[in-house]
């Protein structure tokens, strides 16, 4: 459904005066998407997962140079068919209700969601009263404003505009963050079954625990490139293959809670080699010198030359 | 020892957030508190950090009222740290805010010398909650309350940041109140926790 080929993303930015500088801020990445499956995109904050959302939305700033290739269903996405599909057949679920009208009452935000992707204003009615009984919303929080919703109504909104708009790619950004955990559990089993009705869902998140209740695979981003794409049940099993994958799984709480020192590197001046160099303890003079392709070890593809051992 | 003692508050014409709750924590000791969303967690933090003042109740540290001006030795750290700094302001002197961090510090929680001189926006959010912990782990703080501190982080940054503190609490003897969601996350730090239901 979706396909992303050797991504990069660069921005050209003011530094003093008129001197510019370039942010190499996507380098390399690499994610496909098919319809029926949820795909988690983990990574830490500045990793470029929000980026290639908005990649993907068509919604990056004008200082951006884009290459590489982004297919949905086999046909590119030029910036003309993003506006196009955008809203209609790929939908966002976003962060917060930040993102929401804090003037507009959210029953109508949700039926004017359905109105843009198509629907007629009877048709639309129909699509806001069911999802919203879909998702256990009483038809008296249609009048309410969404400074009134609390955290586990917005939840259902916000998923709620996606659904309406009966799109085939849903992207969700952090969705569980701060949450009780019965609303994480609740909100990933929102988009769960909307894979199973046979859309295409792309989970960004840095949690990883939340990832593997209901992914089918895990990509993870390491400043900004995709490490590893691995099968969700590769984590408890131990077939992790990617040395950053490996510290973040060994990092959880319930694990052994050890960090590995260290931090992205900084767009600006991005190592040479292999962008986890500097950190990894595996590290060799081939890592320093060149980018490592993705290779396929244990039956996934990861950007590591020492994956295999 | 930090004590709030049958704390109660609300803000005007609106219910009570929270009412009678009483809370201990000793020099030196970590204690989880989870509760459902809207159950007062950040308020209660507010009150002991002294931000608010609770409407009834007393919070008493070491056998005084919290002193009122000044710098508080109850500090609290949450979610979002580009709220909590100013964006004006360059690292470093957001760094010098209090006693300047040492080295040994900055070092624990992997900042990079170059960070110094850069803006609050020019970091990520998981850089930016290591210089605003930086800040708080000085001689004048003697409990540090953590409100959902990592929820936003992923699990190395989160690991990194906690493993700091928590060294650093046991050798300054501070006292520390996690507040978090993740149940596997409190388990793992605390000598005790509280859950509210």
């Amino acid at each position: 459904m979706l396909l992303v080929q050797d991504l990069s993303i660069t921005f050209t930015m003011y530094d003093r005066g008129l001197a510019q500088k370039q942010l190499a801020v996507i380098t390399q990445l690499d994610l496909d998407v098919q319809a029926g499956e949820v795909v988690a995109v983990v990574g830490a904050s500045g990793s470029g997962k929000s980026l290639l959302a908005h990649a993907i939305l068509g919604i990056l700033p004008d200082n951006a140079q884009v290459s590489g290739t982004i297919l949905f269903k086999g046909e590119p996405l030029t910036p003309h068919r993003c506006r196009d599909l955008r809203g209609k057949s790929i939908a966002l679920i976003p962060q917060s209700i930040g993102y929401l009208d804090p003037l507009m009452q959210v029953g109508r935000q949700v039926h004017r969601t359905a109105q843009l992707s198509g629907l007629s204003q009877p048709a639309a009615k129909a699509a806001v009263d069911r999802t919203f009984h879909r998702y256990g919303l009483a038809a008296r929080v249609k009048r309410l404003y969404p400074f009134q919703l609390s955290g586990g109504m917005a939840r259902r909104v916000l998923v709620s505009t996606a659904v309406v708009s009966q799109a085939e790619l849903v992207i969700a950004d952090e969705p569980t963050p701060g949450l009780h955990p019965d609303i994480v559990t609740e909100t990933l089993n929102h988009l769960r079954e909307l894979a199973s009705e046979g859309k295409g869902v792309i989970l960004i998140t840095h949690d990883i625990e939340a990832a593997l209740q209901i992914a089918d695979r895990v990509a993870v981003f390491y400043a900004g490139t995709t490490v590893e794409i691995a099968q969700a049940q590769d984590f408890p099993s131990g077939k992790i293959r990617h040395p950053y994958t490996q510290a973040l799984w060994r990092a959880l709480p319930q694990n052994e809670f050890i960090p590995i020192p260290g931090s992205q590197p900084n767009p600006e001046a991005l190592p040479l080699g292999c962008l986890f160099s500097d950190r990894c303890s595996w590290v060799t003079p081939e890592c320093q010198s060149d980018r490592p392709p993705f290779l396929q070890v244990r039956g996934a593809p990861v950007r590591c030359i020492h994956a295999d051992r | 020892m930090l004590i709030g003692n049958q704390l109660a508050f609300r803000y005007p014409r609106h219910e009570w957030i929270l009412r009678d709750f009483d809370i201990a924590i000793e020099p030196g000791e970590v204690v989880g508190l989870s509760a459902p969303s809207g159950f007062g967690k950040t308020t209660l933090s507010k009150l002991l950090a002294g931000y608010l003042t609770p409407l009834k109740g007393r919070i008493i540290l070491d056998n005084a009222p919290l002193p009122t001006r000044g710098y508080s030795p109850v500090q609290m750290i949450f979610q979002n740290p580009e709220l909590a700094v100013n964006p004006r302001w360059r690292i470093h002197k957001i760094l010098a805010e209090n006693q300047p961090p040492d080295r040994l510090l900055l070092n624990a929680l992997s900042i990079h010398p170059s960070w110094l001189d850069r803006y609050p926006h020019e970091l990520s959010g998981g850089e930016l909650q290591r210089i605003a912990v930086a800040r708080v782990l000085n001689p004048a703080t003697r409990y540090l309350i953590a409100d959902e501190m990592t929820a936003m982080l992923d699990a190395n940054t989160q690991a990194l940041i906690w493993q700091t503190v928590l060294e650093y609490a046991r050798s300054q003897n501070l006292g520390l109140l996690v507040i978090s969601h993740e149940t596997a996350l409190i388990k793992r730090l605390c000598d005790r926790s509280i859950h509210l239901a």
